[in-house]
């Protein structure tokens, strides 16, 4: 099966992040397709690479960029909710004149048609969060 | 905008009050971006979520932008299909009275402006979520 996800929570806050990466994992060794992984609302915090949490827990972001990394994955933040929320790649960062950008490895930012679009394109949209 | 001639039944279940979190005004944006894909929308509005179609709001006193005007937009993004929870309302002492119009123009009756919102009962609104091949939840 063909899935999206949508994640809506940001990372520690909340459970949402940890549920849809263990979700991701468990479709892919079940040997099913991942269509994308798309962030919105605080979700988008999942995409800072900015996060130091401490050494005893686990690391939401890195733990995103190596799944994408391993099987390839679509991890794309919503570029409204991102910049809302100080989430800016190279590109944002210097358009809009900011002296940073913060974009974890395997992310990618975009619009809010990337969802559309995996809701459209995917089996199931499966959605993480309140 | 269409994804190679695939349409699906798309419905955005709104459940949040309108202020208070971002959820609301997020999930309209979904909306407004996601008529551009020529899907079969339709919007559900149940428990806190039937505040964000109530009359007159006025965020003056919090300091937010108050979007409920775009709602009453949705008709020009061809969204003509808006439930709105019976059960919902009745426990917040809200009756339809206490939303706003909510129409769209019927181009196949000569541009005639028909009624998009519908108040159902939550058995009914069951049905018509079973229907849907996404649902969205906010």
């Amino acid at each position: 099966m063909k899935f999206g996800i949508l994640v809506n929570e940001g990372p520690y806050q909340h459970q949402a992040s940890d549920s849809a990466y263990q979700f991701a994992q468990a479709a892919l060794a079940a040997g099913h397709e991942i269509f994308r992984i798309f962030f919105y609302h605080d979700g988008v915090n999942n995409g800072t690479r900015l996060t130091v949490p401490p050494q005893d827990d686990r690391n939401v972001v890195d733990r995103w960029s190596e799944l994408a990394e391993k099987h390839d994955l679509d991890l794309v933040l919503c570029v409204a909710a991102a910049q809302r929320r100080g989430l800016l790649d190279a590109d944002e960062a210097q358009r809009h004149g900011k002296d940073a950008d913060n974009i974890a490895p395997g992310f990618r930012i975009s619009g809010l048609g990337q969802l559309i679009e995996a809701a459209i394109q995917s089996d199931r949209l499966v959605t993480f969060g309140d | 905008m269409s994804e190679e001639g695939i349409i699906k039944k798309l419905m955005y279940v709104n459940r949040k009050a309108p202020y208070g979190t971002i959820y609301a005004l997020e999930s309209l944006e979904v909306v407004l971006i996601g008529a551009a894909f020529d899907q079969q929308v339709s919007l559900a509005f149940v428990d806190d979520g039937v505040y964000q179609l109530t009359r007159s709001q006025n965020t003056d006193g919090i300091g937010m932008k108050n979007f409920s005007p775009t709602y009453a937009a949705l008709g020009d993004y061809d969204v003509r299909h808006i439930y709105v929870e019976r059960e919902s309302l009745e426990a917040r002492g809200l009756t339809v009275g206490d939303l706003m119009p909510l129409t769209y123009e019927d181009e196949d009756d000569d541009w005639a402006e028909k009624e998009s919102l519908r108040v159902v009962d939550s058995s009914e609104l069951a049905a018509v979520m079973s229907e849907q091949d996404v649902v969205l939840s906010f």
